[in-house]
This record gives structure tokens, sequence and C-alpha cells, in this order.
């Protein structure tokens, strides 16, 4: 009898998952064919901007978990990105010139080791940029992150070793594990990958008790300290793996464009996360992959039409804020149950 | 460092100072007293500037240019609030940043349809291009005095308006609790839309000064919208006292740190001062709401 | 004559028909030759990008649409400045496109971005502004060309001036970025006076403190690498300050020019630059494009107009020389090197790393006979100026 109800309950349970899961299962499937159908219709250039697309879509999936289940609005992921990116730059610079870094590093191009290291570095510059950060809260948190995010810009745009604000070439055939990474549709499947991983791990990490105490402290942090749990560790861990998977996609990002600049990581930059995160849909760990792609893609078309695009862009991003409040995912799940409750009466 | 160019370099510090709490009055006013984070504020800047140069070239008079600049950034601060930004007081800080970023890109493009990419000219009002000896061996520049005197007035008006005026008591209600205050017989939507105004008044304000002394082309108001968050923040949200101490102790270590420091850090110093203040004192200087 | 004989007149009217249609018919058996234009055209340095388009457009009016006789499509692209943006509009224009040259470029970073992935596809590259030492150097390219100015010469040039008037000592200033600091390298070449280096912020607004110190330092002059906003911001703080007639202030060629000198005004009388070109040369080419320019746009070009202008006509001059067939690339890589057309900055020739060899010469703001702000050529600083990079060209053959 128990059996039976558990199994019954097991299949309510798959039916929810499986109405709440299709739709990113069925963008994941889209972004799959994209190598396919842009091979199909002859426009190969297309990979390429579904990869920066992509890119974008891991970093901000990243700061949504920050930002979405966070509450915390960080205007530093795009310095964090950078960092990412800068690692892997500076170690195929080294590995092309045949220098030391720091006297004692060889560079090298191998992927398998830069993404690694980019991750890693990035994780602990977000431990250190968050511990002074999580100290501040609402509209102060957000001044420090950005705060953070010009002191990179600035510090990169100087560094005159390694190009500044003229940016930093990849001249080296960057590699990933022995196999040549730039070739455009294995590399793009291997972005793609990366970004489910995220989706996946992100998703997790939400539902789980980290998860429950992070998203609870978002809400109303006075009732969490009340039961004995410090947020602020919770904060600080999610800050972490936020930045650290923001920094993986830097290093994506050099690779894929074999070329890094401060550019990559300026305000605006970070804003432009931070709005895709809203584009998207802030509640939904998938939606900053539909609030990239919108986006990006919006302002490339815009771009094509005139050069007066920013009028339109910013059209669209008021209207986006003022109609849609949970974003292009929340307006299409309304619209999904509107329809829905429209044929079962 | 001889003791007439410290001097000199204090006024300067002082200077810039009084000109990043300028800069930042209007945005003070309306992100701490009603809550509401207005990037649009860099943008009513250049419009002021825009519009000062436009008729102080067409005129010929600086006064009248500062007169229309003023008023037109006042008119479309008021425009702004009464269409759009007024849905936006009990919305969240997230939603208000980016509703106000896309709209400095639709203006962005605006004025470039209008007057065009080139920058342009807003000479020097004659009267004011002389020097004053305000320490022996020290000829500081008048019109540099008058952005002093400019920015201390409006520090005064604001701290006044805010903490000991009738009206800044109804906004202060407003802005707390909407309901009472309207049940109370205020009328909060007014009194908004006219705080509003002051406060888009006050960065035209800044605007005009700067045009002279700057470049007056296409997104000079953003440099200014960074700086005027940093000020407010360091400061304290809602605190005009905080605002304008920040102002002035930013623009002082500022100064001396461009001319003593290296280059690399030079260019951090703002935001490594924002960092340092924010760790120690994680709601800025002067803490106003509970 | 009449022709009366209505049948004489068909056939010389059919004959008349018959060969301006096969005329029409030969340009138009080639399909056009396909140009992307890649530039800043938004954002505060916009109008750099506007009239680097202006002037190209220009040309390309003035031929007709056409260069070496053949029809042109041009794809204009705007990269906001922002490398990543460039390198898109690239990809799209030379994989979709199938564009032979792209051209268009004002800034370094976007044209380093965008280099390799243009010269491994096999298409041309004609900057019109863009100059950095890497592609004049170690990366130079025999599909790379600058019709315009390596990066360091136009602060070698003003250094050349400074040091036949034996000014003793300057004063250098420059935003902290590589690009400042290439500049002060190629001071460094050619003037050896005393230099004191200030670097600044950049896109800083204010330079009272700098100018303060300046002031305390008393330098013989000043030399200073502000572009854009910045160098407005700077010129009109210094006459500010009082010191526009106690200190004579020099700046790089192209830094303060006709974008600039309008919204400065009074401020900039003095200002000594040097310049590759000048609105008030008086070879034929010359005055042509700048009449021509303050007819159709209604305002005096810039020297970034000038060499947008002489990349379409040297476009137009070695196409024609290999009656357009760009297809032939090395035809038109050998063609383009030795490239006889009219520059409008009189004499024009390239080096071995493909970037041009050419005169510079002082100017000096001051007022013309209509009471406009403009810089008046003084007179010749160097003739012939090389870059310092083409020792480290090796380019490879084709």
């Amino acid at each position: 009898m128990d059996n039976a109800i558990a199994s019954s309950n097991l299949g309510i349970e798959n039916a929810a998952n499986f109405r709440r899961l299709w739709p990113v299962c069925a963008l994941l499937l889209l972004l799959a064919l994209v190598p396919v159908i842009s091979t199909l219709i002859g426009a190969p250039f297309l990979i390429r901007v579904f990869t920066r697309v992509i890119t974008f879509a891991i970093a901000a999936v990243a700061l949504n978990l920050v930002v979405g289940f966070g509450g915390l609005i960080s205007m530093l992921h795009a310095g964090l990105f950078g960092i990412g990116a800068y690692v892997v730059g500076i170690l195929a610079q080294h590995d092309f010139n045949n220098e030391l870094l720091f006297h004692f590093l060889p560079g090298t191009s191998d992927l398998a080791i830069a993404l690694p290291a980019a991750f890693i570095i990035t994780m602990l510059a977000s431990a250190i940029f968050g511990i002074i950060s999580l100290r501040t809260s609402g509209a102060y948190f957000i001044m420090i992150t950005l705060a953070f995010n010009q002191m990179l810009y600035y510090f990169f745009v100087s560094l005159q070793k390694y190009g500044g604000d003229d940016g930093l070439q990849v001249l080296s055939a960057t590699t990933i594990a022995g196999f040549d990474s730039t070739s455009r549709i294995p590399f793009y499947y291997i972005c793609l990958a990366i970004l489910t991983f995220t989706l996946l791990f992100v998703s997790r990490l939400v539902e789980s008790r980290f998860g429950l105490v992070l998203r609870a402290s978002s809400q109303n942090e006075r009732r969490v300290i009340a039961i004995g749990i410090s947020p602020l560790r919770y904060k600080l861990v999610a800050f972490m793996i936020s930045g650290a998977i923001a920094g993986l996609a830097g290093g994506l990002w050099t690779n894929g464009q074999q070329f890094v600049s401060p550019a990559d990581m300026s305000w605006i930059r970070s804003g432009d996360f931070v709005l895709m995160a809203v584009l998207g849909g802030t509640s939904f760990v998938a939606g900053p992959v539909v609030g990239a792609a919108a986006f990006l893609l919006i302002e490339f078309t815009f771009a094509l039409w005139t050069t007066y695009w920013q009028l339109p862009f910013g059209l669209l991003i008021v209207f986006v804020v003022v109609a849609l409040k949970h974003g292009l995912v929340g307006a299409g799940r309304d619209a999904l149950a509107k329809l829905r409750w429209k044929q079962h009466g | 460092m001889t003791v007439a160019l410290f001097v000199e370099q204090l006024m300067n510090g002082v200077q810039f100072g009084v000109t990043l709490f300028l800069m930042s009055a209007g945005l003070t006013l309306v992100f701490g007293i009603m809550n509401m984070i207005n990037l649009t504020h860099g943008t009513i800047y250049m419009a002021g500037a825009f519009v000062a140069a436009t008729v102080a070239h067409a005129t010929g008079s600086f006064l009248l240019g500062l007169v229309s600049g003023v008023s037109g950034a006042a008119l479309l601060g008021l425009g702004l609030e009464a269409v759009i930004l007024r849905r936006f007081y009990a919305r969240s800080h997230l939603d208000q940043v980016l509703v106000t970023f896309g709209l400095i890109l639709v203006f962005s493009d605006l004025f470039r349809m209008i007057w065009g990419p080139v920058a342009l000219s807003m000479p020097m009002p004659q009267a004011l291009s002389g020097f004053v000896a305000i320490f022996p061996g020290v000829d500081y520049p008048v019109y540099r005095l008058v952005i002093l005197l400019a920015g201390l007035a409006v520090a005064v008006a604001l701290y006044f308006l805010v903490s000991h005026s009738r009206a800044g008591m109804w906004v202060r209600a407003g802005s707390s609790d909407r309901q009472t205050a309207q049940a109370l017989g205020v009328n909060v939507r007014l009194l908004f839309g006219g705080v509003f105004a002051v406060g888009s008044a006050f960065a035209g304000l800044a605007g005009v000064m700067a045009a002279p002394l700057t470049a007056v082309q296409i997104g000079m108001g953003d440099p200014v919208l960074i700086l005027a968050l940093v000020v407010t923040v360091v400061g304290g949200v809602g605190s005009i006292r905080g605002a304008f101490l920040a102002a002035l102790m930013i623009g002082i270590i500022d100064t001396f740190g461009r001319v003593l420091l290296p280059a690399a850090l030079g260019s951090m110093l703002i935001f490594i001062l924002m960092a340092v203040i924010l760790a120690l004192r994680p709601r800025g200087l002067f803490v106003v709401h509970g | 004559m009449i022709i009366e004989k209505t049948a004489t007149r068909n056939w010389l009217v059919g004959s008349l028909i018959a060969a301006l249609t096969s005329l029409g018919a030969h340009a138009q058996s080639q399909s056009p030759i396909k140009i992307g234009f890649v530039s800043t055209l938004s954002g505060p340095s916009g109008v750099l990008g506007q009239e680097v388009s202006d002037g190209f457009k220009l040309a390309l009016k003035k031929s007709n649409g056409l260069l070496g006789g053949r029809v042109v499509q041009v794809t204009y692209g705007d990269d906001k400045g922002a490398p990543d943006v460039g390198r898109q509009l690239v990809d799209k224009m030379v994989e979709s496109d199938g564009v032979q040259i792209v051209t268009g470029f004002v800034f370094s970073n976007v044209l380093l971005a965008v280099s390799k992935p243009i010269l491994d596809s096999g298409a041309f590259i004609i900057s019109p502004v863009a100059g950095p030492s890497q592609l004049a150097g170690k990366q130079c390219h025999p599909h790379f060309f600058s019709v315009a100015w390596q990066n360091d010469t136009i602060t070698e040039s003003i250094a050349v001036e400074m040091a036949k008037q034996k000014v003793p000592n300057t004063y250098f200033m420059a935003p902290n970025y590589p690009g400042g600091r290439d500049q002060l390298a190629g001071l460094k070449r050619y003037y050896k006076g005393d230099i004191t280096e200030v670097f600044t912020s950049f896109g800083q607004l204010d330079y009272s403190a700098e100018i303060a110190a300046l002031r305390a330092k008393n330098p013989a002059s000043v030399l200073f690498f502000y572009p854009g906003g910045m160098g407005i911001n700077f010129v009109k703080q210094f006459a500010q300050a009082g010191l526009q007639s106690k200190i004579p202030l020099y700046t790089s060629a192209n830094t303060i020019d006709q974008t600039a000198l309008p919204a400065i005004g009074d401020a900039a009388l003095g200002l000594s630059s040097s310049a590759l070109w000048s609105e008030g040369f008086d070879n034929a080419a010359s005055k042509e494009f700048t009449a021509e320019f303050e007819k159709e746009y209604k305002r005096v070009p810039s020297g970034f107009a000038a060499t947008a202008y002489d990349a379409a006509r040297i476009l137009d001059a070695t196409l024609t020389s290999i009656h357009g067939n760009i297809e032939d690339k090395k035809a038109f890589r050998t063609a383009m090197e030795s490239a006889k057309f009219e520059s409008v900055r009189g004499r024009f020739k390239f080096n071995s790393n493909h970037f041009p060899i050419q005169n510079f010469y002082l100017t000096k703001v001051e007022k013309n006979a209509k009471g406009e702000v403009v810089a008046a050529v003084k007179g010749l600083i160097d003739e012939d100026h090389t870059d310092a990079y083409v020792g480290e060209c090796k380019m490879a053959a084709e």
C-alpha cells in the first residue's frame, strides 16, 4: 500500500519535474542544434555568435546564484570574468614567448591546465573581495562591488606587460589535453557542456540545504540568525562559487576570442550580466541563459540595422523592467499557464 | 612641495570636493530621501550642459545659458519622473538600476540625434575668467571660486530643505510611510515630483558649471554618475552632511594622491578609498536610516 | 551635317546604345568588390568613426561607387569601441558576406582583436587610422596596409620639432595606459632634453592638481598626449589656469584636431602640434577634398577623414592598375606596395612594413580670416619620417 502511494507520488513528482524541466531541456537541445543549422544555412559565423552567447550565459547563471538566490546584486562579475580570462591569456603568452611567469612558473596553452587555474584563482579573488564586500548590504554592496570592479579594470588597463588597454592577443595554438581547442564546432560543444554542468550544479545547489539557507538569508536575514545559522558564511561560499564559475567562463572567452582586453571587464559589462539575469528571470536557474541569448542577439540585430541602436535597445530594457516582473521566462511561464488554464477550463 | 603649492593643492582638493558634492547633490536627494537609485542623474547633468552650451552659443550670454540649462534639466527630470520613474518608488533597487540604465541608453542616442557626435563649445564667461590672490604666491581662478561658492550654497540649501523645512519633513514622511502621510493630507505625488525636479535642477546646475572647464560631449555624465554614487554611498545614504564630508574628503585625498602617488594607484585611489571606508563602516560615514 | 535619314540615325543610335551597354556590361560582368567597414560609430568616440566613414564615403562618391572601375559593396558595422563586438562583425563580414577588404578601424585594441582572423582568411586590411606597433613590427603581414600612421610617430614628429627648436626641457603628460607610454617612448627617440613624466588617470575630468604641480615646476614647455574628451578638458583647464601665454604647449599629431578645436575655442590658441595633413594644404587633391567635404558635410574635415579618403583613393588607384582584379591577391598586394595616387598629403609611399613614409609639418593654432580657430601650417618638420618598428618586421613572401 505504502509502495503504491510512494510510487504514485513519485509519478506525480516526476510529472511535476518534467513540466518544470522540459523548457530547459528544449533550450539546451536547440543550442546543441545551432552548429548543425548554421552549417546547413551556410552561416558558420553564427556558431561563434552563439559561443559568445553561451560563454556569457555561464557567467550570468553564476551571477544569478548570488543575485536571484542570494539577494546580492554584484557589480563585480565582469571583473571576476576578466580575472579568469586574463589567467588563460597570460599563461598562453608566457608559453608563446617561452618565458617564466614570476620567474618560476612555465606558461601553458593547454586549457586542461589553464581553465582550472582560472577557476581556482578567480575563486580566491572572489573570497578576498567577498569577505570585504559582504560586510555591507543593499545599495552599499552594489557600490563596493562596483568599486572593486573599477580597481580591477584600471589595474589591467595600466598593465603594460600584458597589453593594457590594447588587449592581449593569444598567439599560441591553444589546446585542451592535446586536441585543438580553437576548432570552432568542438569548442562550441565544450562550452555547451560546461553550461549544462553549470546549470545542473547550480540547480542542485539551490535545491540543497545550502541553497535553502541562502535563499532564506536573502529574504529575511534576522530569522536565519535567530535559528543559529550565520548567513555570512553561506553568502561568502555562494559568492566564491559564483565568482569561480564566472572566471571559468572568462577563460573560455579568451580561448574563443583568442583575445582579451580590459573592455571585457568594464562596469558596463557587469551591468550587462545583471541585465541578462533579470531579462531572463532571476528566480529561474536557467533564466539567465534565455536572458543572455535575448540580450546579445537583440543587441547584434539592432546594431546591424542602425548606428542609433541604443535607442530601441534602451526602450526594450525599460519595457522589460516595467512590464515583465519575472523576466522573459516568467512571462513565458505565465503565458503557458494561462493557455493551460484556458484549455482545462 | 612649498607652502604656496600646498595651499594651492589644498584649494584644488576642496574645490574638487565641493564640485563632487555639487554633482552628487541631486542624486543624494533622490536616493537618500526617496530611496530611489537614479542612474539618469548623469544624463540630466549632461542635459544641463548641452542646453546651456546651445543657448549660450546662440545668445552669447552665459547667464541665459545657465538659467536655461538648469530649467531644462529640471524639466527633463520632471518629465522622466511623471512618465516612468514614479512607478518605481516601491520597487527594488535592482529594478530602479535597470530601468534608469535603459533610459541612459535611450537619451544617449537621442542627444546624438539632436546634437550630433561632436563636442560642443562653451567658452568661459568673460567676467569670471580672472584670478584672485587667495594666498601670497597663489593666484586662484575666479571661476573655480564661483563653483566652490555655488557648491556651498547648494549644500546649505539642501541641508535646510531636508532637515529643517516642512517640505523636507513631508518628503521624509512620505518616503517612510506613504499611506499615512497621504492620510494626513500630504500630497505625496506632487511632493515627490517636486523633489525630483529640484534634484534634477541641481544636477543640471553642476553640468552647466562644469561646461566651461570640460568637454561637453555625449557620455560626459558617465564618470560623473560613478563619482556621485561613490560620494553618496561613502557619506551614508540619506545624509546630506555625510555626502558633503565624504565629497570633501575624497576631493582632497584624490587631489593629493594624484600628485604624490605613482600613476597606477592614482587612478584607483577613489575606489580604494571607498572600499576601505565601506569595509570599516559598512553603511557609510553617517548612518541615517535605521 | 544633319542626319536626316531615319535609318542611318536609327543605326547610329542603336550602335551607341549597344556600345554603352557593352561597356556597362563589362563593369557588371565582374561581381562587386566587397568591403567591410568596421569603425567606432557610437559612444563618446563616435565622432572619430563618423569622420572616417564620411571621408571614405566622399571618396567613393567621387568615383561613382566604383573602385578600379568595378562596383563596390560596402557593409558598415559599429564596433562600439569594444574588441569583441568588432570581432563578431568581422566574423560575419568575412565568412558570411565574403568581404575581400576590411577597413575603418579607429582603435588599436579592436584592430588587434580582429587582425589575425581577417589575415588568416586571406582578406586584406587597410587601416585608415589605427596603427599599433605590433602590426608595424613583429606581426607585420603582406595583407595588412596602414594608410594612416604608426601610433608612435605622432609624438616622434613633434619631438623632432622640439629638438630642432632646442627646447631645453619638457613636461610630458599622458594617460596611464600603454598608448600613453608608447608616446613617451616615441618622444625619447627624438628628443634628448630633460623630460618630467606625469601619467594621469584614463578619462580623468579635472587636471587642476596636475596643472598646479606643473606650474610649480615651471618647465620650458609642456607636451601632452590626451586624445578625445581628455584633450578638451586639459587644454581648457590649462588656459583657464592662466598658463596659455606663459608656457609653450605642444601636442602630438591628430590629438587636438577639428573634432576638438571648435569645442575648445580660444583656449587652444598658440598650441603647437605636428600634422601629417592640414585643411590648409594647397596641393590639388587636398584642396578638392577639403572643398567637397565642407560642401557635403558642412564642417571642416579632420586628419581622420583625410586618411580615410586616401584609403579609398589608394584602393581605387591600385585596383585600376590591376583592372579591378582583386581576386589576384599577389597582384593586388604588389600593386598596393607601389601604388601611385594623388594623396591629400602630397607625397606618400609605403615602407617595407606597409606603413607610410610621409612628411610631418608644424602647425600652430590661430584664428583664421573668418574668426574660426584652426591649426595653421607653419612649415615642414620632418621629411619622409619612418616608424621605429620597421626593423622588427620580417615580412613573409606570399
